[in-house]
This record gives C-alpha cells, sequence and structure tokens, in this order.
C-alpha cells in the first residue's frame, strides 16, 4: 500500500475550526460567579429532595431530576479528594506543567469542584488534605477569580 | 418482536431569539419538564434518553454527557444522534426504532439548539468537505437560492409565489404561543426585504432561535393507559444520500431525497393520494421557495404546480391541506429541535391539543425534516394504531 | 424481544497516520471486509448506522463525509454520535423494529488529523471547568488517584495491565502498536499526569470498523458463524467530575446487570468466556473488570497480578491488546465487538483464548472518565 508515493505526493488540508462562542451561564450561575467575585464566597445550592448542596451550584438536582431550593453558603476551606500532577503541556493550560489539579470537597458542600493546587510542591500533594481558596486579585465573574487553592 | 409505537408527550420551550435567562441544561429542563407535564409523567417513567443538537452551534463535545444535569438521563441508557439539519427528525425515528424495538418502553427524545451562543453560519460552513467545497460553496443560504434560481428557469414561478407561503407560514405562527416569530407580513413586505442570495429574501428565511422540543414515545399497551389519545407512527423513512453538496442534482430545483423518501413513506402507509388522504403537514421549510418545490417532491401537485396549490389557499389553515399551522420552520428555527418540532406539532394536531392552530379531525399527519447535504426524513402519523 | 446476530465483521489496521486514506476513505476497506465477512453485497444492506463525532473530525455533521463510503446512497440512514458500541445498540433495534433485516454499522477516526487535548477539552462545562485546561487524561488522571487510593492498588498492578496488552497485541494484526513492553519497562516510562505513566495511555491512533447486524431470519440465510447478541445494555453517570465518586463505576453495573439478566448470565466471571473492555488507560481495565462483576469490588488489582486475565487465563480481558494498543476514538466499542466476534467464531489467530468461547463480552464508553458504558455480551448460540 505504501509505494502509492512513489508516483504521488501525499497533500495535507490545513484549517482549524474558528467559531466564537458565548455562553449563557443562566441565573445560577451567574449568581455564583458573581458573588465569587464581588464577595469572594462560595455559593451552594441545596436540593429539597435528597438535601445534597451542589458545588457549583445548578439549577436543577443532577441527582434527583427536581428544580434545587436555598442557597447555602459553602467554606472557602475543604478537603482534597483526588488529584493528579499535570507535566505535560497540551496547549491549553492556564499554567505551566507541572502544576496540580484537583478534586476539592469544600466544608458544606456534598460535591466537588475541580480545580488548581497552588503554594505546594507537587510531590507533597496527597488525598485528604486541607486547601483554601486563594482568590485573584483581579476578578471577572470567572471560575479562575480563585487563582487555586493552598493547603492550610 | 416489533410492535407499534406512538407519541404520548410533547413539551416545548417558548422559542427566542436568544434566552439569556438560562444555559444549554437549562433549556433543555425546561422542555423536557414541560413534556413531562404534558403527559403526567415523572422521570423516573422514562426508560432511555436520546438527545442531539449540533455540536459546533454550542462548541459541547460529547453531549449526550454534559446535558444530563438537564435532561434527566442520570443513571438510564442515554445516546446521542446528530445529522445536521434532519437531527431532530433522526432522534424521532430513533425513539420510534427503540421502542418498536422492544429494547425500551418509553424514551424520551430531545432537540435543543442555542444557536444565540454562536456563529451559526460560520459552524454550518464547517459542515462541508475541506477540500471540494468548503472554500467557495458553503452555508445553508447559497445551495438553497441555486434551488430556488433552477426551479424558476424551469418554470416560470417568481418570487412573489414563494412570499405568498412566508405570509401564509408567518400568518400560522401568530397563532402559535411557542413560535419565535410572530408578526404577520404582506407580499409586498417579502419581496421589499433584504436579498440574501438572489431570490431569496431576508423574509423568505428562516431565523435562528434559541429553544428546545422533548417528546416521548411509547410502546403500544402502555401508550394507551398513559394517554386518551396517543399519535401512532404509522411509517418513517430517510434519505441521507449525498456526501458532497456537488453531487446533488439542482435542475429545476427538485429535492430528490424528499422524493424518495416521500414515495418509502407512502408505500409503508398505503398512501395512494397524498393531497387527499393526508390531513396536515409540518413541512420542514427552511425557506419559502421549498414550500413551493418539495410538495411537488411530495406528489401533492405536479411539477410546477406547486405556485397553484399555494395560490389557492389549499395549504392554509382553513384549507383541504394545511402546511405548517405552527408557522414553521420561517417562524422558529432552534435547529437541532427544529426537525422535532415538526413531529410534536404532528402530534398536538393529532391529540386535538394544537389551540388557536388546529386542524379540525386529523387522522393522518406528516412530519419531514431537511438538512445535511439536502437531505430528508419523512415521518407519518395517525390517530389509529396501525393494522 | 427477537433476535439478532452479528453476521459480518471488518476492520483496517490502526496506525498512528494513514496518510494513503483521507477519513471517510479510511471507512471504505472496513465495510468491504465486512460485507465480505459475511458474504453479501451492499444489496443485501437494508440500513446503515454511521458514527461520528464533529469535533474528532474538524467539521460539523461529520456523518456527511462519511455517506458515501457507507453505502448510504438511497439508503435509510442515520447517524449515533459517540462511540461505536452504542451506535450499535441502534443499529441492532433497526433489525428488531420491524423494518429492516439487516443494519451495516460503520465507526472511524483518524485522530492523527487533530489534537486530543483541544478536543476532549471542548466535553468539560464551559462556565464551570472548561478554562482549567482539562483533558481526557488529567481528568482520567484525577480518577485513577482517588480508583487506587480508594482500593490500595498500585501502579505496578496496572502496569501489569500495560505489559499483558501491549504483548498481547503483537499476536493482533490490525493493533497499531506492536511492544514487548515489561512491568519494569511500563514503570519505567514517563509520567504524564500522576499516576499515569506513558504506557498507561493508550495511543491516539488512526482506523475504522464495520460490523454487519441481521435479525433472526435474514442471520440464518447469510449462514456462516453468526455471533448471537445475547443482551446489551447501556447508562449514563453523572457529568461533573466532583457529582460522581470517581472511584466507583456505577453506570457500569447497571448496565451490565441489565445485559446480564437478558443474557441470563448469573456467575460472570464463570459464564464469560472472554472480555473485549475499553481500557483507555490501564487502571480503566482494573476498574471496569471490578464493575463487570469479574470480580469484588477492590479486587481488579489481585485479580490482573494473578494472571486470570491473561490470554491463558481462566477469564482473558483484552486478548486483542484493547486500546492500549490501538486506540481510534469512536471506533474503539465497536472494534471490542469485532474482536469479540473473532473469539466466538474461533477466528482470532494468535489472539484467540485458550478455551472454548460460547460466550464473549464486549464493552463501549462514552465521555469522560467513564461516563457512559455499554456493554454486550455475544454467544455462540
Amino acid at each position: 500500500m505504501s509505494n502509492v508515493w512513489e508516483s504521488v505526493e501525499p497533500r495535507v488540508y490545513e484549517s482549524q475550526i474558528k467559531v466564537p462562542y458565548a455562553w449563557q451561564a443562566g441565573e445560577t450561575a451567574s449568581r455564583f460567579l458573581l458573588t465569587l467575585k464581588n464577595e469572594k464566597k462560595f455559593l451552594g445550592k441545596k436540593c429539597p429532595k435528597c438535601a445534597k448542596v451542589l458545588m457549583p451550584p445548578r439549577k436543577v438536582c443532577p441527582y434527583c431530576f427536581v428544580e434545587t431550593g436555598d442557597w447555602v453558603d459553602v467554606s472557602d476551606e475543604g478537603v482534597i479528594e483526588t488529584f493528579t500532577v499535570a507535566r505535560r503541556d497540551t496547549g491549553i493550560m492556564p499554567l505551566k506543567p507541572p502544576f496540580v489539579y484537583a478534586v476539592i470537597r469544600l466544608d458544606g458542600a456534598d460535591t466537588g469542584l475541580v480545580h488548581l493546587l497552588g503554594e505546594i510542591e507537587p510531590g507533597a500533594v496527597r488525598a485528604g488534605m486541607r486547601v483554601k481558596a486563594v482568590f485573584a486579585e483581579e476578578r471577572t465573574g470567572k471560575i479562575l477569580d480563585v487563582e487555586h487553592f493552598k493547603p492550610v | 418482536m416489533a410492535r407499534r409505537a406512538a407519541i404520548v408527550a410533547t413539551g416545548q420551550t417558548h422559542h427566542r431569539s436568544i434566552r439569556r435567562d438560562v444555559n444549554g441544561q437549562e433549556i433543555i429542563n425546561e422542555a423536557v419538564t414541560r413534556c413531562l407535564e404534558d403527559g403526567e409523567l415523572t422521570i423516573d417513567d422514562i426508560d432511555a434518553v436520546v438527545i442531539g443538537n449540533m455540536d459546533h452551534f454550542e462548541g459541547i463535545n460529547y453531549v449526550d454527557c454534559w446535558s444530563v444535569d438537564g435532561s434527566g438521563g442520570f443513571m438510564k441508557p442515554t445516546m446521542k444522534l446528530t445529522t445536521g439539519g434532519t437531527t431532530g427528525s433522526t432522534l424521532a425515528i430513533a425513539g420510534y426504532h427503540m421502542v418498536a424495538s422492544g429494547a425500551f418502553d418509553k424514551v424520551l427524545v430531545i432537540g435543543w439548539e442555542k444557536n444565540s451562543e454562536s456563529d451559526t453560519t460560520g459552524a454550518i460552513n464547517t459542515a462541508f468537505d475541506p477540500i471540494w467545497d468548503r472554500p467557495f460553496f458553503a452555508g445553508a443560504i447559497a445551495g438553497l437560492a441555486v434551488t430556488a434560481q433552477s426551479y424558476m428557469d424551469m418554470y416560470g414561478a417568481t418570487p412573489k409565489d414563494a412570499a405568498r407561503v412566508s405570509v401564509r407560514d408567518r400568518r400560522h405562527a401568530c397563532l402559535n404561543p411557542h413560535a419565535h416569530l410572530r408578526k404577520e407580513v404582506t407580499i409586498e413586505e417579502v419581496l421589499a426585504s433584504p436579498m440574501l442570495a438572489d431570490p431569496v429574501c431576508l423574509l423568505d428565511m428562516c431565523p435562528r432561535t434559541d429553544g428546545a422540543c422533548a417528546v416521548v414515545y411509547a410502546a403500544e399497551g402502555i401508550a394507551e393507559k398513559l394517554c386518551p389519545q396517543p399519535a401512532w407512527v404509522l411509517g418513517v423513512a430517510s434519505r441521507h444520500m449525498y456526501s458532497y453538496v456537488s453531487d446533488a442534482d439542482f435542475s429545476g430545483g427538485a429535492l430528490f431525497s424528499m422524493a424518495r423518501a416521500s414515495q418509502e413513506l407512502y408505500r409503508k402507509v398505503g398512501i395512494k393520494e397524498p393531497l387527499k388522504e393526508i390531513d396536515v403537514i409540518e413541512l420542514y421549510q427552511p425557506f419559502s421557495w421549498a414550500g413551493l418545490i418539495w410538495i411537488e417532491d411530495m406528489g401533492l401537485a405536479k411539477k410546477g404546480e406547486g405556485p397553484r396549490l399555494v395560490w389557492d389557499g389549499v395549504t392554509d389553515l382553513g384549507g383541504a391541506l394545511p402546511i405548517n399551522p405552527s408557522g414553521g420552520v420561517i417562524s422558529t428555527n432552534c435547529i437541532g429541535a427544529t426537525a422535532l418540532i415538526r413531529s410534536a406539532e404532528i402530534a398536538l394536531q393529532i391529540q386535538g391539543k394544537a389551540g388557536d392552530r388546529q386542524v379540525p379531525d386529523v387522522n393522518l399527519g406528516v412530519a419531514t425534516g431537511f438538512g445535511g447535504c439536502l437531505w430528508t426524513d419523512t415521518l407519518a402519523y395517525g390517530k389509529k394504531k396501525p393494522e | 424481544m427477537e433476535r439478532a446476530a452479528i453476521v459480518g465483521i471488518g476492520q483496517t489496521k490502526a496506525a498512528g497516520r494513514f496518510k494513503e486514506f483521507n477519513y471517510p476513505e479510511l471507512v471504505y476497506p472496513a465495510v468491504v471486509a465486512a460485507l465480505e465477512d459475511a458474504g453479501i453485497t451492499i444489496d443485501d444492506i437494508d440500513n446503515v448506522i454511521t458514527t461520528s463525532n464533529d469535533f474528532w473530525d474538524g467539521r460539523t455533521i461529520a456523518s456527511m463525509a462519511t455517506g458515501d463510503v457507507s453505502g448510504c446512497w438511497d439508503r435509510n440512514i442515520s447517524c449515533v454520535e459517540g462511540d461505536g458500541a452504542f451506535g450499535a445498540f441502534y443499529g441492532m433495534c433497526r433489525c428488531l423494529s420491524g423494518h429492516y433485516g439487516t443494519t451495516l454499522v460503520t465507526a472511524y477516526s483518524k485522530g492523527s488529523e487533530s489534537i486530543s487535548a483541544y478536543i476532549t477539552n471542548a466535553a468539560f462545562d464551559p462556565i464551570y471547568v472548561r478554562s482549567l485546561g482539562l483533558d481526557m487524561v488529567s481528568a482520567c488522571a484525577l480518577q485513577a488517584r482517588r480508583y487506587m487510593d480508594r482500593h490500595n492498588i498500585s501502579e505496578e498492578q496496572c502496569a501489569v495491565v500495560s505489559s499483558k496488552n501491549h504483548r498481547n497485541a503483537l499476536g493482533n494484526p490490525n493493533a497499531h502498536l506492536h511492544l514487548d513492553l515489561s512491568v519494569e519497562d511500563v514503570m519505567g516510562s514517563r509520567m504524564i499526569c500522576d499516576p499515569l505513566k506513558l504506557y498507561d495511555c493508550s495511543p491516539v491512533s488512526d482506523g475504522a470498523v464495520a460490523v454487519v447486524i441481521a435479525n433472526e431470519d435474514r442471520a440464518r440465510k447469510i449462514g456462516g458463524k453468526p455471533a448471537w447478541i445475547k443482551g446489551v445494555s447501556f447508562c449514563m453517570d453523572n457529568y461533573l467530575l466532583g457529582d460522581r465518586d470517581l472511584a466507583e463505576y456505577s453506570a457500569l453495573e447497571k448496565a451490565a446487570k441489565k445485559a446480564y439478566a437478558a443474557a441470563g448470565i448469573s456467575d460472570p466471571r464463570k459464564e464469560i468466556d472472554v472480555a473485549e473492555v475499553y481500557d483507555a488507560f490501564s487502571y480503566q481495565e482494573l476498574m471496569w473488570t471490578e464493575g463487570l462483576g469479574l470480580c469484588e469490588q477492590g479486587g481488579g488489582g489481585k485479580l490482573a497480578e494473578s494472571g486470570a486475565t491473561g490470554k491463558t487465563g481462566d477469564i482473558p480481558v483484552n486478548p486483542s491488546g484493547g486500546l492500549l494498543a490501538s486506540h481510534p476514538v469512536i471506533a474503539a466499542g465497536l472494534i471490542r465487538i469485532a474482536e469479540a466476534v473473532r473469539q466466538i467464531r474461533g477466528e482470532a489467530g494468535d489472539m484467540q483464548v485458550d478455551k472454548d468461547v460460547r460466550t464473549a463480552l464486549a464493552h463501549g464508553v462514552n465521555g469522560v472518565a467513564g461516563q457512559s458504558h455499554c456493554v454486550w455480551i455475544l454467544g455462540k448460540e
């Protein structure tokens, strides 16, 4: 099969999909992100059926398929459930590798938040460690208004 | 053992050009919740979820996985299908087959799109072959304008004929509380609207819409218990035949896939005289000209005689065979949902729940889907369970 | 439900980069092979299901491209977006709904034509997660850590899987990688995302696969060695990684339970003769063997260490080499089905397991870190 290249040179057509997106966060996520920005506070939402506090908050409980109810204050401290040290630069990362991703269960929440860890040697990270949010100086109402979580 | 299946519940969002108050998962949830309410069902009654949209319109990969927060697919079989403009009818056909096969008793089918969140034409352009078609012949409008041009040349139809279709659908839309554009227009206004691609003007063309639609298909034996008047699936057919736009035959503007899918549908259902036997059609008509040409391909009129049928008022609400009592695609186009709305609207007509847009005594309704590379899906629904 | 069977399979070789074919063309040889394998022509195909993914293909309505080469002209067709095992499920439904006797199902990927991190990053929630830059590898690393911590699974136990599957692939002419890797080789490979090392991760491959499914009537007429579909089910877990306990596999358990019930299987470890599971990462084979009930919860590592999942073990897993040796995304699950069919027919050549295969399992996955699973049970009768 490879001998086809004796008579023809392979051509490669290069392109990329360039479509601008503007995702509406909706009322629930908007309130969460604005509170993060303005008050440096995490808000969860409680499901009236299973009583789980969802963090990040959702309009509809993913477990019960009912509209969530009350807003609940969630701590800016929590526990690392799991983590990984990203070592290969994929070109879409917010930090230069090596750095640490973690799923963090904030105190008062029943679900985990995926985020970044900082101010710690990657090799020293363990599941179960307590961490606290470090907020960015300049906040724009996005999830990266939390710069990272650091060990308590 | 193959078995019969029917639509037992439908739900739609109120379609708008932009829904700032909800994110994608939430707009999906709105349609699902309304659908379950319509059928007096809960999510626990649902055995499987089938969902679809067009990936690059929202830029979300693995939508079946992402949408679980809104779809109710948590711990259920959930699958995504997508075929471009026909996505909604593809989903409807999948919901039907999955029930008819005996795999599931009740399948929730969801089509959705938040077109406001991206550049629709920019995304559609990427549908066309990057080497052959994309550089010069891409986007939905140009390809459709070519068919209109060819139809005019061959049969002497005029932009005024097409405008009459637009006037009809936009008038119907005023009767549909879910429709996105609800404003009557005159023929003069259509003709005077900005030219997009000769001979297609702005008011000949569909909008882009944020919206979602959900439908539940249920098996015989269950459908009758769930709802007083199920909309029975009588037959389905699809023709997704071309891979390259340039393979299509544009002469006379005819939509070959529509002719083939209609012929197959009529054969399966036993329809011999479609104009007489069909009571209502929800035609996936992305621009007014399709309302002239494609009804010929469906066998409702001879070649070149589509305009006369339309001018005679046969296809108006109150006519012998109303087309698009909902206002159609020209009034509402949330792309992944668009072709599913056609089936949902036919179900409402059969159930007698279509409100001000109700056609009297609907025994047989046909829904269609259009998309991809000039592809067509057709679905027939009836009041009576098929033999 | 009526019965259906897989009556034809066809595959291209998997490769790092196929230059001879553009991506639609890659599907054609797989279709031709599947038809030839079934001993039928395209005229015997009543309808077609293609599976594709617009992101991987870099093309909206990716199914448009592969219509021609899947024989879609003037046929009823549809397109499932996701893993081929799910596409095959719908293909089976269309054989049982009274409309069609045969379905051709195709799946393909040319992963070489894009960058997987960009594509899988688009699977994350755009509002809460995507800007963190996660991709399939980093997300699965989070799952691996969680699972390994929970059950004291060692990196060596994961390496056993990788070594086994890579060595199995030496007997698979269609495999992308033919590497004779020892556990030490895997352990010594470069760390990508702790605890995942290079050889814990599957490659990105080009490749295509096609199968023909037939209802009972047509399967009998076609003859040959049909692999009967005894049970198939799929199930979806929650989306956000933090909504799931990543060490658990409830959706897989539920799908397996339903597939086993349909197939009349009560003791999967004893009744399943061979399994082709979706080992996108070495730890996943351990997790999925647990989720499939081939060992107890947390027992995946010990099961692999014991040699039971080896080609001569009592429950061989991935004798083909699995995804670790060839991973054309989207096609991977359908390839598992094709490999299971080969085992049932006794035509797997050097991959053939060391026992009479009456019942085989194939497994496909959609989404990130095993969010959605599809389980197939195929049998000789």
